[in-house]
């Protein structure tokens, strides 16, 4: 049976670049996706765009590029991304002003574009999901709405001939399913195949995750070579069963457990994961481990896709002011708790204004509070007063409050920190499917 | 015994929902998990950091369940004054509960 390999070269916007990189020169793959656009990043970006506006795509695009797009091209490995952010115009033409840069000859590069839907949603005023209210109670404060696409116009690129595609908004594993469709000629509404082409995209799209990051507990689940940990790849047959490996030699490991952990992660209902191509249902799912780092996994199945795609609207949500300062040694925790109601008496004396604060000591209750089991007194403390505020200039002055301890409070206290942002907040809508229009452009890059 | 002797987790967030994967090392344990650790128990667990209901999705094929946790994250990671805004820790602290009338784990060849 047919089957196609596809590498997956980063879980997040931050992520390691040269695990990718290991993909394209041993991982023998056909696909590249990267993964970069977390629910807020998008917000972020349009705020960027709205100031320049050959901007609003992801920081690391250039980087990215740069250090794939060659040996992409002389494989014929296709890239997949959403690294558009707000701006998948703008990043292609970057990508291919990268590619003459680099003197590779041709470079097909698209961009799927029809995410942004903020003027629609306006229109529509439609609910806020969660936190309730409607979108326009949001007023001047919303910055972006954009709607979860499908694989649809990626697989249409892919189609079209672009060795490089660039989205905005869609939904993770669109990125991995779009090329099974094109690969496979998988139909739209093969509920089945699509839930079992999510399933892989789900498992693929964080990258570290799936081949032994964010698992290791020593001990318990020891992971060898984290520090140069391989990214995974997914062979996908036409019927739709998964392996799951990575490049012989890298960090890391792939086994059942690190799959589960996976086909978990960020999931609600397993029998009902939303997406907007398919509802995919993972209650069935089966995980075999067939060899060393090679695991099989199968039973994805799927049911028609639901009426509605899921946006998600950024809005500026006031801000945040905050300040952390240290204690170590005996009675460290009584001078951290002595620290916090000093600037718990501070901030009520000079009037800051804060809806919202919080009071810490690290090392001890900032995770779980007190409700749950702990040891002895720690060695040593860091304690944090962090609040929330309609303006800057009030939210400047929590952290102004929590460093003045240096000379005005109790013994010790050492490596005061300040910090004071704009917080971008972000709620979900749902649209009819039928008000989002997405397209594909094409720009060639020639030498 | 800790349930952290037979079982991992991982856990993964969505606005202000998070969800807490209990998986068995070796699928035998899956019924004990299944009895011992409750939605009901979860929800206690948390008194104080989860706010809304506690779900509980069984996995019988993996050996796994899959708790579902609303109003758990102060808001959510964009605008939560949290330090773990994610709630990435919570999974361990759920690895802390004991079991009962547990034997030594049987360890398959």
């Amino acid at each position: 049976m047919r089957t196609v390999r596809i590498g997956s070269g980063a879980g997040y916007s931050g992520d390691r670049i040269e695990p990718a990189v290991e993909l394209c020169a041993k991982g023998d793959i056909q696909y590249l996706g990267f993964e970069c656009l977390a629910e807020r990043t998008i917000a972020l970006a349009q705020q960027e765009r709205m100031q320049d506006p050959a901007a609003g795509f992801d920081p690391l695009l250039e980087q990215r590029m740069s250090a794939v797009l060659k040996i992409c091209k002389s494989k014929g490995i296709k890239i997949i991304t959403n690294m558009g952010a707000t701006n998948p115009g703008a990043a292609a033409r970057k990508t291919a002003e990268i590619a003459k840069r680099l003197g590779i000859g041709r470079l097909s590069v698209a961009a799927v574009i029809g995410d942004d839907v903020l003027d629609v949603c306006k229109q529509h005023n439609s609910p806020l999901l969660e936190i309730g209210g409607r979108m326009n109670d949001l007023g001047n404060r919303i910055l972006s709405a954009n709607a979860y696409l499908g694989a649809a116009p990626i697989a249409e690129a892919l189609a079209a001939g672009a060795d490089v595609v660039i989205t905005g908004r869609v939904s993770d594993p669109a990125l991995f399913l779009a090329p099974l469709i094109r690969e496979f000629g998988w139909a739209m509404d093969d509920w089945d195949r699509l839930g079992k082409g999510t399933l892989a995209g789900h498992l693929l799209e964080c990258a570290g995750q799936i081949t032994g990051g964010y698992f290791a507990d020593p001990g318990y689940k020891d992971v060898a070579g984290l520090g140069r940990l391989g990214f995974p790849i997914g062979e996908v047959s036409e019927d739709g069963t998964l392996l799951v490996t990575k490049v012989p030699g890298s960090g890391g490991i792939v086994t059942e457990a690190t799959c589960k952990e996976q086909l978990l992660y960020e999931v609600h209902d397993p029998a009902c994961y939303l997406q907007p191509d398919v509802v995919a249902d993972f209650s069935h799912v089966t995980i075999e481990e067939v060899g060393r780092d090679s695991v099989r996994v199968q039973g994805g199945r799927g049911a028609p896709r639901t009426a509605t795609l899921k946006v998600s609207v950024g809005y500026i949500d006031g801000y945040i002011g905050e300040g952390q300062i240290s204690y170590a040694g005996p009675g460290a925790l009584e001078r951290g708790r002595l620290a916090l109601n000093v600037v718990r008496e501070r901030l009520s004396l000079t009037g800051v204004r804060t809806t919202e604060t919080r009071f810490d000591v690290i090392g001890f209750d900032s995770l779980h509070g007190t409700v749950l089991p702990r040891g002895r007194e720690p060695y040593e403390v860091r304690i944090r007063v962090v609040g929330r505020s309609d303006s800057m200039a009030e939210a400047v002055r929590i952290g102004n409050e929590v460093e003045t301890l240096y000379t005005n409070g109790p013994a010790g206290g050492g490596g005061a920190w300040k910090s004071a942002r704009e917080v971008v907040a972000v709620a979900s809508v749902l649209l009819p499917r039928e008000l989002v229009t997405p397209t594909v452009q094409f720009l060639e890059a020639c030498r | 015994m800790k349930l952290r002797e037979i079982a991992h987790s991982r856990t993964g967030d969505k606005g202000d929902t998070s969800n807490i994967s209990v998986i068995a090392y070796d699928k035998a344990h899956y019924p004990l998990l299944r009895e011992q650790v409750t939605a009901e128990r979860i929800k206690a667990l948390f008194a104080g950091i989860v706010d809304g209901d506690v779900a509980r999705y069984e996995l019988p094929n993996i050996g796994a369940l899959n708790f579902v946790m609303r109003k758990a994250l102060r808001g959510g990671v964009t605008r939560s004054l949290a330090l773990d805004a994610h709630g990435k820790g919570l999974s361990s602290a759920l690895l802390d509960i004991d079991l009962e009338n547990m034997t030594e784990p049987k360890v398959l060849p």
